[in-house]
């Protein structure tokens, strides 16, 4: 891996940020999400940075509830696809055959439906708590996960090392483990961090939509949707989920573009 | 001498590392004359040839020294002048035809566009020159070759359709880069007598590159011997075959003409693997009709044929790898099922593989420890430090040194890594290995090292090698017998000695005089030869 760059050093910080709110959020907040303190959309007054919501609560303090809330929902659905998405890639591409084509076309045939329709079917008839929001993502976004995994395995499965492998008798996870997942860590890394971020709006769109975290529970989306009248009066409160989420998305994705970036230099032919 | 058409003087290239991969070179090269560089990989003999357009590859870049192409200069120069050259004055050919031409557009259009690009010639002009070069280069179908696609037509006619291309606007130099290395040996005469005849009808430069000292002493006038972008050494073609001054040519050409086996006597075992009526389809085309064969302890079975002759199909059906073969295979006097997966673990170990391309052979990210411990682990179930000694013993029976162990295949040369397949496959004490082209992508010096060194592993572990390769030469020193094939069928087997005995016939005679020999009146003698007058 080359060394970070300046601007991979600023999304690695950015990053390192959230991280923080997501695992500390609502200690770091003042006032709890629901207290309602001020009046709507009040002005920033001291120990009030960002001033007062649509119903008059603290805004700091609802962005940091809400950090927690929206990076925790994305990160376990992401974590959840890849889980599911990279050993079914990978065993898809090793077996071949009916296993690999049961799959593939059971994943074309959800990827044909745009995952915002699917999601709000499935939103709408199970009703939207958390688990059921962070699986119907997660398995969504898994489709796209498989097919990635799968290409990638099946690129590395047809170079000779892996048919040496074969021919001496080694079983699927071997193959799997030793001689394809080294290999292809780094694109898929580099997708993390860009599903990551995809789903993070994904999330923020649903809750925008209504469907996404119920209230009172604070979440970016949500706190977007619920300000917006205020830009009509020229008022930021929308303004700060709205940069919350643009920040960690530039941020993610500077840090992929990163990692991306060691990968495509040129490996040097026949020198 | 007439003033040179191109003057290079004092070229250093330098990587994006900033290491040099030239370091002071200079070329002369009068009209008409045809100048040949010699070299193995890393020479720098193909940065050498882009210099002449002013050109540095994948990064590279011309960091000193001057190019004049007649009389003009180029480096240090302004774009336009480079680009009113190349093309134009200087044109390339490269070794990869297929790759040269846009398979989407018909290959008359692509053969003239340069020469409309440059402003050379009017359409019909450069239509009628471009027809002209299609007869010289006795291109088949004159009328319509024009209007056919790259895929439409065979490799060697690719690779005329690229030189008249590069002639489009009648440059003064021709920059050959290996043109014939990726052909057949039987295309590549083709290709050698239809270039040479152009390029002394036009009395176009040339410099002609490749690692091929046989080849270039057919068609240069002088050769440059070049070694880590460094000039060995420099004298007409006669002068660098007949009496080579440097040690480093004089290795190059006892290689090159060297015949003597490398085993002179041995004893064979019992048989150890037949083969009876194979047949191999992929999908609705045949690759395989009917092939038997058997082979013996201790023996060395050479498997000869051009590309498409199925000789590696042949391999990888004995391996297990095809999907759908017919015909019988024992093996040790068991049967040999014909898919990998129903072989047992120990008859797998039995048979091991070694590939062409080493870089592929082995993963990246394992360390050659964990590339040669596995076999020991897995088959005899070796640890700790029964595990260490064996991957030492593996080694310096290869001949590497023992601390090799830590080290990622990316940092070693290629002839390291093909001795570490081969130390992967010993490592399984196999009683076949099945050889696939293992020389064929390494330089001739290496290879020769990698030869003798199968040759001395036989005699100590008393091994079966199925040898499939496309070099007579290769053959000629290792095998016992020789087995030819062409299209999936054997045309010709029995013992080495007797094949490469004249009179050669048919196919197998075809064959054995295609191959270049090192002197200067070679293919003089093949052109007699063919056209009895």
């Amino acid at each position: 891996m080359r060394k970070p760059t300046f601007t991979a050093w600023l999304g690695l910080a950015i990053i390192a940020v959230y991280l923080l709110v997501l695992i500390a959020g609502p200690w770091l907040a003042p006032f709890g999400q629901e207290e309602i303190i001020g009046s709507p959309f009040g002005d920033p007054e001291p120990g009030h940075l960002f001033g007062f919501d649509q119903n008059g609560r603290d805004m700091l303090s609802r962005l940091l509830f809400g950090g927690q809330m929206s990076i925790g929902v994305s990160l376990s659905a992401v974590l959840i696809s890849f889980s599911v998405g990279i050993p079914l890639g990978f065993l898809a591409a090793i077996r071949g055959g009916w296993f690999d084509t049961i799959l593939s076309r059971f994943v074309d045939t959800i990827m044909c439906v745009p995952v915002l329709i699917s999601a709000l079917v499935v939103l709408q008839a199970l009703g939207s708590s958390l688990p059921v929001l962070i699986l119907t993502i997660a398995l969504l976004d898994s489709t796209r996960v498989f097919r990635l995994s799968r290409v990638l395995a099946q690129g590395v499965n047809a170079l000779e090392f892996a048919e040496v492998a074969r021919l001496r008798g080694e079983g699927g996870f071997w193959l799997i483990r030793k001689e394809i997942l080294p290999n292809v860590a780094g694109p898929l890394v580099a997708e993390f961090g860009l599903r990551f971020c995809f789903t993070f709006l994904f999330v923020a769109g649903l809750s925008f939509l209504g469907l996404g975290v119920q209230p009172p529970f604070a979440d970016w989306g949500g706190m977007v949707k619920d300000n917006q009248q205020a830009i009509v009066y020229g008022l930021y409160a929308p303004l700060y989920p709205a940069a919350a989420i643009a920040i960690l998305t530039v941020g993610v994705n500077l840090v992929v573009d990163w990692m991306l970036a060691g990968r495509a230099a040129p490996q040097g032919d026949n020198r | 001498m007439t003033d040179p058409i191109l003057r290079i003087r004092d070229l250093v290239v330098s990587a994006p590392d900033g290491r040099r991969l030239t370091d002071g070179i200079n070329v002369d090269l009068a009209p008409g004359e045809v100048l040949g560089l010699i070299g193995e990989s890393g020479a720098g003999k193909s940065t050498i040839g882009l210099a002449a357009l002013g050109y540095g590859r994948g990064g590279c870049t011309i960091t000193g020294g001057t190019v004049q192409v007649a009389s003009r200069q180029i480096i240090p120069g302004s774009r336009q002048d480079r680009e009113q050259v190349r093309g134009a004055r200087v044109a390339y050919v490269a070794q990869s035809a297929a790759a040269a031409f846009n398979p989407a557009q018909r290959l008359g259009d692509q053969m003239i566009e340069t020469a409309l690009y440059h402003g050379a010639m009017t359409r019909p002009e450069a239509i009628a020159w471009r027809d002209e070069l299609i007869r010289v280069l006795q291109l088949p179908n004159p009328e319509t070759f024009p209007d056919r696609y790259p895929h439409q037509v065979s490799g060697g006619q690719l690779q005329r359709a690229m030189i008249a291309m590069a002639m489009a606007c009648r440059p003064d130099i021709l920059v050959l880069d290996e043109p014939t290395t990726a052909l057949d040996v039987t295309t590549q005469i083709e290709v050698l007598v239809l270039l040479r005849g152009l390029i002394r009808r036009y009395g176009t430069a040339a410099l002609y590159i490749t690692h091929d000292l046989a080849v270039v002493a057919q068609i240069s006038d002088r050769i440059m011997v070049l070694r880590h972008g460094t000039l060995v050494e420099e004298g007409t073609a006669q002068a660098i075959l007949e009496s080579p001054q440097q040690d480093y040519t004089r290795r190059l050409v006892a290689e090159r003409s060297a015949h003597d086996r490398l085993v002179k006597t041995r004893e064979l075992g019992p048989q150890i693997l037949s083969v009876d009526q194979l047949q191999v389809h992929y999908g609705q085309s045949q690759a395989l009709f009917d092939v038997s064969l058997t082979l013996c302890r201790g023996e060395t079975l050479a498997i000869v044929g051009e590309s498409g002759s199925g000789k590696s199909t042949l391999a990888r059906a004995i391996a297990g790898l095809p999907p759908q073969s017919q015909g019988t295979m024992r093996f040790d006097c068991a049967a040999l099922p014909a898919n990998y997966r129903a072989r047992s673990r120990d008859m797998l170990r039995r048979i091991q593989l070694v590939y062409q391309l080493p870089d592929v052979a082995l993963n990246p990210r394992q360390t050659v420890a964990e590339v040669l411990g596995r076999p020991l682990q897995f088959y005899f179930g070796l640890k700790g430090k029964a595990l260490t000694e064996g991957i030492a013993a593996l080694l310096t029976d290869v001949g590497l040194p023992v601390d090799f162990a830590s080290r990622l295949p990316g940092s070693l040369s290629g002839g390291q890594k093909q001795r570490i397949c081969v130390a992967r496959a010993l490592a399984a004490k196999p009683d076949l290995i099945i050889c696939d082209e293992v020389t064929s992508a390494l330089d001739p010096l290496v290879a020769e090292e990698v030869l003798q060194l199968l040759a001395r592993l036989q005699q100590e572990h008393h091994l079966a090698y199925l040898f499939i390769t496309h070099d007579l030469g290769v053959v000629r020193r290792i095998a016992d017998r020789t087995l030819v094939m062409q299209k999936g069928k054997v045309v010709e087997q029995g013992p080495t000695e007797q094949i490469f005995t004249p009179p050669w016939t048919g196919y197998t005679g075809e064959l054995i005089a295609s191959v270049p020999e090192m002197r200067r009146d070679w293919l003089d003698d093949v052109l007699a030869r063919r056209t009895p007058v």
